[in-house]
């Protein structure tokens, strides 16, 4: 059994320091399971988020080497060399301890979007074609990870008018729901500050479920907000069909 | 001397945010009652999430036959027929309700040629039964009421933790618990308390369960004087993956098997024929997990003790289209390409069928003011619950608990709590710093999880049992010594986990008493010993409650409901002409 | 185990705990997109061997497309190029794929993912000027469709060949392939554009609900095909276009000599 030198972050609001852990390493071993034994052996009170051990609950985010991923997910001999392994907190939420921070900004976020509002009689008689992008975006383990990566909240951390890239595929997912009644795109360019994405594409970089976030969330969005905003056809087109009044909902 | 702690006063509190929990809570708060719902973890993160297969409701969307009769009869069967009757009536009823409402509050389910809800095939359902999203259903359920609850203005608290249920009397009061962010205590108020804690499979050393399946829900109800029953019969899923270490036990989905999935042993025999040649791969999870650990045992098992599970013959572009977490699950785990080649599988610790008893239209324990729904109750799914059936289960009974909880709660007085309890709870919490001698609470857990898993696993018998029962009296003398470095109370899972395991241990020793005491096999529950069905227990569940510092472990017969007899007198008639 | 470093926040351009060269990517673009445009801009200016007629060809470069100048009899007392190539420039300008590379590459913002930027900018996105006006990429779209057209006629017009008595033949020069291969690159990449994703289908919210919905949710999924490729059809018709212009020039100037297939 091989040993490899992990480095993590320990600490809190106020500071910290990377501390040196050695780990007896496994075969097929993940990061996560690295820290799962040096809680076991060397550092009972390592605080860490995890619960599925699956990548499906989205809890166990880091940065790892400095890059944003998913620990249950991170493989250790996908990581190169003898070298250290670096595991950080992410970078964009306020500090709690050690790998845990505070990411109680998403959830906010969250309860600002208008939820599912089905039209007026809606018979959710749907096929697989209208459902599979929405179906794609619900994908999402909330994770987080393109929140922390996302430059808009890392660097200039414009949380108060930025909903960031996991709300934007939240909202791409109602407003590309077939039986959704409601315009979110007023509230996306204005509140949610879409226009602040510079379509860099880190989102879709680091998501551990693979979403087109860019292309198939982003972008669209970004072309709705094209057509209620800046195209003066299609103003003018909706204006004549009617597409600017709102639908009645149950 | 008590820390300063904070007060939150609520008509109805929910401990956890599973899919019974946030169902609950959903019912309560549109009844305009103020609800709190705590959880554990972060909200959207309840092992809900791992449901991969679908939800059974009798939608017969793709088959029209199908009925919720057929559904009660197939869980009925699959529950060996010691299921509360009522409780599979009203789950088979109502289960397709809870489906259209849940697709009404957003969730997007596969969909039929027809545009309808798609539904698949699932091992014991006698229909294709199971509306689902890919194999990420839990997901998606979760999330939907997860979108639906916060917009209703249900109070969530999470990363929480509740240690001790509070009385006044015999009448639930609220509940004490601790921030696990920053370790301080905390007192809800509360007229009524919906449980909704989910599992215990970290008891066992192998499961699919996360960190949070701890059995608290089934102890704190213990302790509280709720009842609970069925006990012994624990689910292992027959498909669990056994390699790479780390993530041994970790659920590949029965879709697998749904969609075609075939099992094989070392020798390339599809054993299945041997012990279940009508309904094979897709016969109830009990029968494939004890087939699976057979063949392991009589030496023709894979490389890393399990078996093979192929689904490479249904071609690439179907299985990562309708698996496609499992496809990634195993490319980016174990580097296994499952279009190509199997995976190696084994059974897992999944589900526990007993838990609180309830009353079946309310949820309602026989602990004035306490209710209780999901996994951490017992009755619906009898022995051995089938797959598809935990999901409905959620929203059909959290459903009912919030309506029975509401109800409770609107007619009850103001919650009083006393000083002293609060005391006490916090008291056993700062405890575990700085005891003398200390016990890690880690190698603790360790030793439960190992013996649990050789003792009390798949097969049973007299000599392991009741060696099992001594052995988790010794460990309850380890555990008044586990402790943790003085200091941190900040995010500190060794601290936690030692008040987690007194849950596990009272869980444990219930498990243990009930199966010493049920001399037969049946569901989720073999017995080396007792290999066949007996009539007797046939008829009666156990029910085990708090006898002061004892547990009181008892028969009782099974409630019958006399309108379902020719529906169940039907399927035994059929079932035994086979 | 040992403490060894206080520092958890990366702040600054170029602060980053990554290991790899994240910023081999960003260079390769100010490369790629620095030789085109110092290229395209002296080939612009020299306003001439943009048309090659020797040995009866008629290949004109796509830098110099509409031919302005005999087409309308425009004369301007600069390079007519300059009158057209505001609209493919434009077009690319606004792309989707574009404003990627060249915000990472040109603007550091951010140069790679989870790379510190500089410090002390206002950062405003696409919210205001000039930014904002990445909205109007479609319009862009709908102009260089146009002179895309064009394009389509020269790479037609360039198998065919003039006699000695101006009789026009079916022949294939390099040229001629060099002008197809350039038109079909430079299709590919407006195929996949994403304001064409969004006009043809992307903006529905039902794809079955209607006949004309199902068309243009065939139409979309076209569209899609080539979108998924939109940065390989970016590079590959970027220098298409670069490499076209210059195989005329060079011909034009002697250095090369167009060579008859057929």
């Amino acid at each position: 059994m091989s040993k490899r030198t992990f480095v993590v972050w320990r600490g809190n609001k106020d500071g910290g320091n990377f501390v040196e852990y050695p780990v007896e390493v496994e075969e097929g071993m993940v990061v996560l399971d690295a820290i799962h034994q040096i809680q076991r052996t060397s550092a009972p009170d390592l605080a860490c988020r995890w619960n599925c051990k699956a990548a499906k609950c989205g809890s166990c985010s880091a940065e790892v080497n400095g890059k944003p991923r998913l620990m249950c997910k991170t493989r250790l001999d996908d990581l190169p060399g003898e070298e250290a392994i670096t595991v950080k907190p992410l970078k964009s939420f306020p500090i709690i301890r050690d790998l845990v921070t505070d990411v109680s900004w998403n959830y906010t976020v969250n309860k600002k979007i208008p939820p599912f509002t089905p039209k007026k009689g809606a018979d959710f008689i749907m096929q697989q074609s209208d459902v599979d992008r929405v179906q794609e975006f619900r994908k999402c383990i909330e994770c987080f990870l393109c929140q922390n990566v996302c430059h808009v909240v890392r660097e200039h951390n414009q949380k108060s008018h930025f909903f960031g890239p996991r709300f934007f595929i939240r909202v791409a997912s109602l407003e590309m729901h077939p039986m959704d009644a409601l315009n979110r795109i007023p509230q996306i360019k204005k509140e949610g500050g879409l226009g602040r994405c510079n379509i860099t594409k880190c989102c879709t970089e680091v998501c551990p479920e693979e979403i087109h976030i860019t292309d198939n969330g982003i972008i669209p969005l970004k072309e709705r907000v094209v057509d209620q905003f800046f195209d003066p056809v299609q103003i003018v087109i909706r204006k004549i069909t009617g597409a600017d009044k709102p639908q009645p909902t149950e | 001397m008590l820390d300063k702690y904070e007060t939150h006063e609520h008509d109805v509190v929910i401990i956890g945010a599973g899919g019974a929990g946030l169902r609950a809570a959903i019912e309560c708060s549109a009844r305009g009652l103020k609800t709190a719902l705590i959880c554990k973890s972060l909200l959207g993160k309840a092992h809900t999430v791992m449901a991969e297969g679908g939800i059974a409701a009798a939608l017969a969307n793709v088959e029209s036959a199908d009925s919720w009769q057929t559904h009660f009869q197939d869980t009925m069967f699959g529950g060996k027929y010691l299921n509360n009757w009522r409780m599979a009536e009203l789950h088979a009823k109502e289960s397709p309700d809870r489906v259209r409402e849940l697709e009404r509050w957003g969730a997007v389910f596969d969909r039929t040629p027809e545009g309808k809800i798609l539904q698949r095939a699932f091992g014991g359902h006698t229909y294709k039964r199971l509306a689902h999203v890919g194999d990420r259903t839990g997901l998606e359920l979760i999330r939907t009421l997860q979108d639906k609850g916060i917009h209703q203005g249900i109070d969530v608290y999470m990363e929480c933790t509740i240690s001790r249920l509070l009385k006044d009397g015999d009448r639930m009061t609220g509940a004490f618990g601790y921030w696990r962010e920053n370790g301080r205590f905390v007192v809800f108020k509360a007229k009524a308390v919906i449980l909704a804690t989910g599992g215990v499979g970290k008891c066992f050393k192998i499961t699919s369960n996360s960190w949070e399946g701890t059995a608290d829900g089934h102890a704190l109800g213990f302790e509280a004087g709720a009842e609970l029953v069925d006990m012994e019969f624990v689910q292992f899923h027959p498909t669990g993956m056994v390699w790479p270490p780390g993530v041994m036990g970790l659920l590949v989905t029965e879709a697998v098997r749904g969609e075609g999935g075939i099992l094989r042993n070392s020798k390339g025999e599809r054993f299945m024929e041997k012990y279940d040649p009508k309904r094979m791969e897709l016969s109830t999870r009990d029968v494939v997990a004890r087939s699976i650990y057979t063949e392991v045992k009589e030496g023709r098992g894979s490389p890393h003790g399990g078996c093979f599970l192929d689904i490479s013959h249904r071609g690439a572009e179907y299985v990562k289209r309708k698996l496609p977490s499992m496809y990634h699950q195993f490319k980016e785990l174990a580097d296994v390409d499952i279009t190509k080649e199997p995976m190696e599988v084994g059974p897992t610790c999944h589900y526990i069928m007993g838990g609180i008893k309830v009353d079946a239209d309310t949820g309602a324990t026989r602990v004035p003011g306490l209710f209780a729904a999901g996994e951490c109750t017992g009755g619906m799914h009898g022995s051995n619950r089938l797959g598809g059936n935990s999901l409905s289960d959620l929203l059909v009974f959290g459903r009912r608990a919030g309506i029975g909880a509401g109800d409770y709660a609107a007619g009850a007085p103001a919650a009083n709590i006393a000083e002293a309890e609060v005391e006490a709870a916090a008291a056993e919490m700062t405890g575990y710093f700085g005891r003398p001698n200390p016990e890690s609470p880690y190698k603790l857990h360790i030793d439960l999880q190992n013996m649990m898993q050789s003792m009390v696993g798949i097969f049973r018998e007299e000599g392991d049992l009741t060696a099992a029962i001594a052995k988790l009296q010794e460990f309850k003398q380890r555990y008044e010594h586990v402790a943790v470095e003085e200091g941190q109370r900040m995010y500190n899972p060794g601290w936690h986990l030692c008040r987690d395991l007194k849950n596990m241990l009272i869980c444990s020793e219930a498990i243990a008493r009930a199966a010493l005491m049920r001399k037969e096999s049946r569901g989720g529950h073999s017995r080396l010993d007792f290999p066949k069905y007996d009539s007797y227990w046939g008829e009666h569940n156990i029910i085990i409650s708090k006898d002061g510092p004892a547990m009181k472990v008892e028969p009782r017969e099974t409630v019958k409901v006399a309108e379902l007899a020719p529906l169940v007198e039907a399927r035994k008639a059929k079932e035994s002409s086979k | 185990m040992s403490e060894i470093s206080s520092a958890v926040d990366d702040k600054g351009l170029g602060a980053t705990g990554r290991r790899d060269a994240w910023w081999v990517g960003p260079l390769l673009v100010v490369l790629g997109l620095s030789a085109f445009g110092v290229y395209s801009t002296w080939a612009a200016w020299t306003g001439n061997n943009y048309l090659l007629t020797a040995g009866g060809a008629d290949y004109l470069s796509p830098f110099y497309s509409p031919d302005l100048k005999s087409l309308l009899g425009i004369s301007v007392p600069f390079s007519y190029a300059f009158l057209i190539l505001w609209v493919p420039l434009g077009f690319r300008a606004s792309c989707y794929y574009y404003r990627k590379s060249y915000y990472r590459a040109f603007f550091l913002d951010p140069a790679a993912c989870a790379v510190g930027e500089p410090k002390g900018r206002r950062y405003k996105g696409e919210t205001a000027f000039p930014f904002i006006l990445q909205n109007f990429h479609r319009y862009f779209f709908y102009l260089a469709t146009i002179v895309l057209l064009f394009l389509w006629y020269d790479a037609g017009r360039a198998f065919f060949f003039a006699d000695k008595l101006g009789q026009l033949h079916f022949g294939v020069g390099v040229g001629s392939i060099v002008m197809l291969l350039n038109v079909i690159a430079l299709s590919g990449f407006s195929l996949g554009c994403n304001s064409l994703r969004h006009l043809t289908g992307g903006k529905l919210d039902c794809f079955s609900c209607s006949a004309a919905a199902r068309t243009r949710y065939k139409l979309w999924g076209g569209v899609t095909f080539f979108n998924l490729r939109h940065m390989e059809w970016a590079w590959i018709s970027l220098f298409s276009v670069g490499l076209t212009d210059l195989y005329i020039r060079l011909c034009c100037m002697g250095v090369l000599h167009d060579i008859r297939i057929f």
